[in-house]
């Protein structure tokens, strides 16, 4: 698992034609972006915009149709385990038991993700988000940023090298945002790939970076690879 | 392959619909008429039950439709999780109130010749609680349907317990009756006597055509409502409404 | 991926969900007691209710701890997926290159360790109050073990359809309890024929069948059902 991080050359993800309905509502139409090996695709658009959906959507949560997705050159479907095998998600809920301990919820986590993390591995990951001393506290102890860093080391520990990040740093004070631009430029650096859905991006100094807006009135073609400053910008006049 | 794609469009179908459904109704009605009139009238009087047979004219087709109406949703079930047709979809939604009155029309009519019969309405004969039975899964089917807000999840969980039902019918149809003979010994069963004569058969066949009409009818007068509810927004259904109205302003 | 590795994946989910469950279940066990207090207080209530006459409770014994499991069953389903699903870990399982239907048999699996076996476990003591006696029980035990995995395997189809809807208990015992009609009569059916000095072969094996059909179809099913609720 962890040489095929390194394995893909240069090409990430390319997705086209990608379409969502919720309900009655169309929120992404003939949408298409790439996102190369070694870079970040941040996400960003009003509420209610489709980015949730977008990255439910390609974790295979959430039905969409997709003319063509291609992981490294090769087409893949989106709910196959060889698709799977390449995601890590975090989600709204940070998906912790909270009857258990962290240490006990990352162990879980671990196994889940098909991951060969060792309990020393654990440990310094738990060090590292400052989760040491209540590492065999249960969950329910925790308080929400907590909850969130276990989240972070769960992602921390994921050998996947396609991250689905929704809202991560929502919950989180300025060290922990620190430690999710940490933990991501890590992953970039190793030749990652991650899709991030954000109101507040994350500063990833020396990360090659792009953005994709959703919800805006007449798009902008093609919606991949904008100059991040300016889309951003646009992205927010248009909520005011 | 293609047609069937095209016929699967909802605004393909819609004007089909709206086309054949009052045919079918009329066919119903006609049928129905015939049907009763040889039941209640060209039928003689049985010589052991009196006239209080006459109700199998409405009790076995009723009885039939419910079992049948089911299958069909279930296979509406089936083509909607394969091809992921939405129009199936709208097919076995539009069935499942039929298939529920036709459960009802049964259970009522049975009680009802109950009556007379063995003397009392309710009776747990096999065929009597298997029907009811039936009628559970009809109401979980609709109360499913109606708790998902979601159009699109309403659909695919109803069709999955569509499916798991009609595997469990013939289960719980042979349980039902296995525990009935256990329990209640040789007790009148509701099947006509095997010499029935032809002119009853033939009374039962029309009104179980005249059945078969109405649903057919009803589905597609209410598949059509789905359709509205469905695709409010859709352009061709504007057009196509827009147009109607023109049509009625001018007449 | 080869089919051995296929197959061990699925071994693995079903080892790891069952374990996880279990580990949950004994972290609150306050809930596993409080539905074997349900199946004990439920069914207090019969001879209650139909008077305390011996012959007439022997008569009804097997069928009314039948029912009364049953609802039991149906207490602990509606928790079955729900936690997972507000949590967020039941996103996490779908994730997981172990096959998913591995893991809801996992989870099934718990679900009846921790609400079908302990309701074996009660019912001799359930019995006595029935007066049933030991050889009765004794068929009775059989046909639960052999029925309640039924229940946990078909509740969990459904318990996955009614995921995160309102008013999801009752609509669960509408969809739920109809199905359950086969279990019960043949259940109640074994008893029955060995009181009356019949043989019992036929309702157990019409059982086993059953739940051989379940422990194919459901887990299956049941993922499905998962996968439709969270989209």
């Amino acid at each position: 698992m962890a040489a095929s991080i390194d394995a893909g050359i240069g090409a990430g993800l390319e997705v086209r034609g990608m379409h969502c309905e919720r309900g009655q509502r169309v929120l992404i139409d003939a949408l298409d972006f790439d996102v190369p090996a070694g870079s970040v695709l941040t996400v960003v658009g009003p509420n209610g915009s489709g980015k949730t959906t977008l990255l439910r959507a390609l974790a295979g949560l959430t039905q969409a149709r997709v003319r063509r997705v291609a992981w490294r050159r090769v087409p893949i479907a989106l709910r196959s385990a060889a698709w799977r095998a390449q995601l890590a998600y975090v989600g709204h809920q940070p998906g912790h038991k909270d009857e258990l301990t962290a240490a006990e919820n990352l162990e879980l986590a671990c196994v889940l993700q098909g991951g060969p993390a060792e309990p020393a591995d654990r440990s310094r990951v738990l060090d590292e988000m400052g989760l040491a001393a209540r590492s065999q506290l249960q969950v329910k102890r925790l308080s929400q940023g907590q909850k969130q860093r276990l989240a972070l080391a769960r992602l921390a520990l994921s050998q996947r090298s396609l991250w689905l990040l929704d809202e991560p740093a929502a919950a989180l004070d300025v060290q922990a945002r620190d430690l999710l631009a940490t933990i991501v430029a890590r992953h970039i650096a190793r030749g990652g790939t991650a899709l991030i859905a954000t109101h507040d991006p994350i500063d990833l100094p020396g990360a090659r970076s792009a953005q994709l807006c959703l919800g805006l009135a007449g798009a902008l073609p093609p919606a991949a690879m904008h100059a991040p400053a300016e889309v951003l910008a646009a992205a927010r006049s248009d909520v005011r | 392959m293609a047609w069937i794609y095209r016929y699967a469009s909802p605004a393909t179908f819609y004007p089909v619909a709206g086309v054949l459904a009052p045919w079918f109704m009329a066919a119903a009605a006609l049928l129905a008429g015939l049907g009763l009139y040889i039941g209640l009238i060209a039928a003689p009087t049985d010589f052991q039950q009196g006239d209080a047979y006459r109700i199998i004219y409405v009790h076995v087709p009723a009885a039939w439709m419910s079992m049948l109406i089911y299958i069909v949703m279930a296979i509406y079930a089936v083509l909607y999780l394969t091809f992921n047709t939405r129009l199936s979809a709208m097919m076995m939604n539009a069935l499942a109130p039929t298939g529920a009155m036709f459960t009802f029309l049964a259970l009522w009519t049975g009680a009802l010749w109950g009556r007379p019969t063995w003397g009392t309405y309710w009776v747990w004969d096999a065929r009597l609680t298997s029907e009811l039975i039936l009628l559970f899964l009809y109401f979980g089917f609709m109360a499913l349907n109606a708790a998902i807000e979601d159009a699109r999840r309403a659909d695919k969980a109803a069709a999955l317990v569509a499916i798991v039902g009609v595997v469990n019918v013939p289960i719980i149809y042979f349980s039902v009756q296995w525990w009935n003979t256990l329990h209640q010994g040789a007790s009148v069963s509701m099947t006509a006597s095997p010499k029935m004569a032809s002119i009853m058969l033939s009374g039962m066949l029309v009104m179980g055509l005249a059945a078969w009409m109405y649903a057919i009818g009803a589905a597609l007068k209410r598949v059509q409502t789905i359709i509205v509810e469905r695709e409010v927004g859709a352009d061709w259904l504007r057009r196509h409404l827009g147009d109607n109205a023109q049509v009625g302003r001018v007449a | 991926m080869s089919a051995d590795a296929v197959h061990a994946g699925a071994w693995a989910g079903l080892v790891w969900a069952l374990r996880r469950d279990l580990r949950l279940a004994a972290r609150s066990a306050a809930e596993v007691l409080v539905v074997l207090g349900f199946f004990f207080v439920a069914v207090t209530l019969f001879p209650l209710g139909v008077g305390p006459d011996p012959r007439v409770l022997r008569l009804i014994g097997a069928g009314v701890i039948w029912v009364c499991a049953m609802l039991a069953c149906l207490m602990s389903l509606a928790r079955l997926f729900a936690a997972d699903f507000a949590d967020g870990t039941l996103e996490q399982m779908l994730l997981s290159e172990m096959p998913f239907g591995a893991i809801v048999c996992g989870k099934i699996g718990a679900h009846w360790l921790t609400t079908g076996w302990p309701l074996m476990l009660c019912t001799p003591l359930v019995g006595v109050q029935f007066g049933l006696d030991v050889t009765e029980v004794g068929v009775l035990l059989l046909t639960l073990a052999l029925g309640t995995p039924v229940l946990s395997l078909i509740g969990g189809i459904m318990a996955a359809l009614t995921l995160g809807l309102r008013g999801t208990g009752a609509l669960l015992a509408l969809l739920l309890l109809p199905l359950y009609v086969p279990v019960l009569i043949f259940g109640v059916g074994a008893v029955d024929a060995y009181s009356a000095g019949l043989g019992i072969e036929g309702q157990l094996s019409i059982l086993g069948a059953e739940l051989i059909v379940a422990l194919v179809g459901a887990p299956l099913a049941a993922a499905a059902a998962v996968r439709i609720a969270i989209d």
